[in-house]
């Protein structure tokens, strides 16, 4: 059996992980990197993924999209709210988001499917082989349209997904490997878009979900949106400027707010430092853990909620719970962390990279797939009750939330008018009495039914939610046996016939964006550069000689001029070039940065200069 | 859910003799045989259960056909899989829950009933008119602390009550296991002595379903979020 992997596709960064003789290893790419910014950059000459779209994000706002995971399974309205914080531009329409990107618009799947093949890439040249099937995780919490999004990216990848797995319980699998004793078992997981918490027991290698709940909009993000909010703030009273309406500044500040919470997990202050060189200052600023704390601690206590209910749903009380394990990169947030231990009332584990687990977790299940694991299984739930739309707008739940999948349910439909060959259904999820508080799935229509009396026809519709939590629909008329044929309208998905367009597009385009792939990185590299110098050259021309200063504006106009040119070779040797000439000129700059802090400020604050 | 003889493999063709994977070919099998969900699980129609032991059962079905276990194997074999499996978590779900097994029991024994309709405890009326007007009360105007008071005295009331009624419904449960147990000696009267204690099932249900229906209006009122307390499913 070819080989299946693990991908955890998240919301700031994804990986790729498989399983070899029993251990799981997540795979890095060329650099010894294992984290792939969950990042896609639209140049005029081709796509970005990763570090390098992430790259640009600061020189080209518009056209770098992250953080699209928030996006999957969504219409125009779900986030519109949001919209404010993203720099590219989200089309306004009643359907499935779209991204307008200079002349062209993509879907959340399309971009989720360049990350996608980015990883199945990298998976290939470290295994030497072609890699066509996947595991991949999704929140515990994503409802349908998202988990099904997450799928199609899959496909337009070139991927077979062979199993969506919910992350959390994904996290349980890699901890139940070597480490958890068995009983019941809390996960709580904060990433960096959405929170899950899920409820297990654990007994004789089955790991059983019992209850999840969360919020597919809560997480890192959010915290650094708080920030940046009160950042910007502050920038307003003391240096008079506004820079919400400038998009490249604030995404400079997103990524220095996002690197000061980072530090902030292990450190009792920062110092956050961003030239705004446009605005004509330097914004320089000191910030507490316990500042970062007090913003955040709302968004803490929405994610405890969940867990209660979650609890409740799974007949537990907190001290009932014998293990917790904390998954995703926000739970290094120390406050995230103290008050999931006052909830629980234990130490929670964390020996796993929070990070890397969920892959891990993927692969493990991939493995168990592939037949290789056969002691583990994992029953997981549907998350939010699926339903059906009565008269007058009421919700009829048919699958309640936190029923074991594959999980099918039937109901009898008829028709209301004489001679009806046409039955319409409209398909929800959600926790609410009424529709318009409900997540609309899909319409069906089915039709074929004989002519008949009203009421007469008895059509058997089977609603059934797979191991992947996703629903299949089937229908047949009781009285002659015969199926009856559904057409399905997606709420806010693509059709079937939309994804097998994207994928043969995506094929024509995978040759030529390989080669400009390539050269567009090269040209990326020689634009950091050039900025770099010429910052350089603006803050020390005064502390360097005529002739070096000569040298670097040399080197600089010949990268200049070969930069946008098709010779990738020659765009990378003359950025050396141009690197090499200014290794002296940064010496000289921090050195004098140095002596200024060391005159003005404390030490820390100097160091404390964030490295990007 | 129908019984349907199964003696042929529907793959090689050969004697299953109610085995659920091929003795010949190892393909596995539909689960059409089973009459029900006691039948499911191989437990007579009772409605005292170990729930340890229920647990046993399903992990042992969950580890022979989950979907998981046929990744690799025909399509046929996956669509057996993956309604075997939706089978057994369902009939799981509805026997661990001890209410809902009562009601699955009740629709088995009278053919399908679908929910029973919430009915007010006749000795409860005088009280429920009261109940009413406090809610009537707290949605004209703002909750004051008196009322709210009243209003979560009233609530752990009734889920004292519903709790007594829960008792009663695990009495007749007794009763009942007591008549499948005797039932092979007297078969004659069986049917006598069912129906009532069917009645009786049934009434509790429908008080206690009335109570669940007044003690989530109280909560509404209270302005709890209803989801805390759509959490009486496990017990």
């Amino acid at each position: 059996m070819p080989r299946i992997v693990g991908i955890d596709l998240g919301t700031t960064n994804s990986l790729v992980a498989y399983m070899e003789g029993g251990f799981p290893k997540v795979i890095p790419d060329a650099e010894g990197h294992v984290l792939l910014p969950s990042v896609v950059g639209f140049t005029a000459d081709g796509i970005l993924v990763g570090d390098a779209a992430k790259r640009q994000l600061v020189r080209n706002p518009t056209r770098t999209i992250y953080s699209v995971k928030r996006l999957m399974g969504k219409g125009y309205d779900d986030v519109k709210e949001e919209l404010r914080y993203f720099p590219f531009h989200v089309v306004p329409s009643d359907e499935v988001v779209k991204i307008r990107v200079a002349d062209r618009e993509v879907t959340p799947p399309e971009v989720s499917a360049l990350i996608l093949r980015s990883l199945k890439e990298r998976a290939e040249a470290h295994l030497g082989e072609v890699v066509t099937k996947a595991v991949i995780t999704v929140p515990a919490y994503f409802n349908d349209s998202q988990r099904q999004a997450t799928k199609d990216a899959g496909r337009i990848a070139g991927l077979e997904v062979l199993r969506i797995v919910n992350e959390p319980t994904a996290a349980s699998l890699a901890y139940g490997l070597h480490r958890l004793k068995g009983g019941t078992v809390a996960v709580y997981d904060l990433g960096g878009g959405t929170f899950d918490i899920s409820i297990l027991r654990v007994k004789d290698g089955i790991f059983e979900v019992l209850a999840t709940n969360g919020n597919t909009h809560l997480g890192g993000d959010d915290f650094d949106r708080a920030l940046v909010d009160w950042l910007l703030a502050d920038i307003e009273t003391r240096h008079g400027a506004d820079l919400r309406a400038d998009l490249e500044a604030l995404q400079e500040l997103r990524l220095g707010a996002e690197a000061a919470k980072c530090r902030l997990s292990f450190e009792e202050r920062t110092v956050l430092t961003i030239p705004f060189a446009q605005h004509g200052f330097t914004y320089r600023r000191e910030i507490s853990r316990a500042e970062l704390e007090t913003l955040i601690e709302p968004l803490v206590q929405q994610t405890l909620g969940p867990c209660r209910l979650a609890l409740a749903d799974a007949g537990l009380s907190a001290a009932q719970i014998d293990e917790v394990v904390l998954v995703g990169g926000s739970t290094r947030v120390p406050l995230a962390r103290r008050r999931v231990q006052e909830l629980f009332g234990k130490l929670p584990h964390s020996q796993l990279n929070p990070d890397e687990v969920v892959a891990v977790g993927a692969a493990v299940q991939a493995d168990i797939l592939a037949g290789g694991i056969t002691n583990m299984l994992l029953l997981d739930v549907t998350p939010l009750s699926l339903g059906i739309e009565t008269l007058g707008g009421g919700m009829s739940v048919l699958i309640p939330r936190n029923t074991t999948i594959p999980t099918s349910a039937k109901e009898l439909f008829t028709t209301s008018v004489d001679g009806q060959t046409v039955v319409d259904m409209h398909v929800l999820q959600g926790e609410r009495e009424l529709v318009k508080n409900n997540r609309s799935l899909a319409r069906f229509e089915l039709s074929g039914i004989d002519p008949m009396p009203a009421g007469m026809p008895r059509i058997e519709v089977t609603f059934l939610i797979d191991a992947n939590g996703i629903l299949q629909v089937n229908a047949k008329e009781l009285r002659t046996g015969k199926a009856a044929s559904i057409e399905v309208k997606p709420s806010y998905g693509l059709t079937d016939a939309e994804v097998e367009r994207m994928i043969e597009e995506s094929f024509i385009h995978a040759e030529e964006d390989v080669a400009s792939r390539l050269l567009i990185e090269a040209r990326n590299e020689a634009d950091t550069v050039i900025r770099a110098t010429e910052r350089a050259l603006g803050q020390g021309s005064g502390l360097i000689g005529q002739e070096e200063t000569a040298q670097i504006t040399g080197a600089l106009a010949a990268l200049k001029a070969v930069r946008d040119g098709s010779d990738r070779d020659a765009i990378r040797e003359a950025t050396e070039r141009l690197n090499q000439s200014t290794l002296h000129l940064a010496e000289i700059l921090m050195d004098s940065a140095l002596k200024e802090a060391l005159t003005s400020k404390r030490v820390t604050e100097a160091l404390g200069k964030p490295e990007r | 859910m129908t019984r349907s003889s199964r003696d042929l493999c529907w793959n090689c063709q050969s004697e299953v003799g109610g085995e659920y994977f091929c003795p010949q070919c190892v393909k596995v099998q539909p689960a059409s045989v089973w009459s029900d969900y006691f039948d499911v699980f191989g437990l007579p129609r009772k409605l005292g259960l170990d729930l340890e032991d229920l647990q046993r059962r399903f992990y042992d079905w969950s580890r022979k056909f989950h979907p998981d276990l046929f990744q690799r194997a025909t399509p046929e074999e996956q669509a057996i899989s993956l309604e075997n499996s939706a089978l057994v978590n369902t009939a799981y779900r509805t026997l661990r829950d001890p209410i809902a097994r009562v009601e699955y029991l009740i629709g088995l024994e009278e053919g399908a009933v679908k929910g029973i309709p919430p009915k007010a405890p006749l000795d409860l009326l005088e009280e429920m008119l009261e109940v009413q007007e406090a809610l009537e009360a707290a949605k004209a105007s703002a909750l004051d602390a008196e009322t709210r008071k009243r209003l979560m005295d009233e609530r752990a009331r009734l889920a004292e009550r519903r709790r007594a009624e829960e008792e009663r419904l695990l009495d007749v449960g007794r009763e009942w296991d007591a008549l499948v147990d005797g039932s092979r000696a007297a078969s004659r009267d069986r049917d006598d002595l069912r129906r009532p204690l069917l009645d009786r099932m049934k009434g509790i249900l429908a008080a206690r379903a009335y109570l669940t229906t007044v003690i989530n209006d109280l909560s509404d009122a209270l302005g709890e979020d209803s989801q805390t307390h759509a959490s009486h499913r496990r017990h």
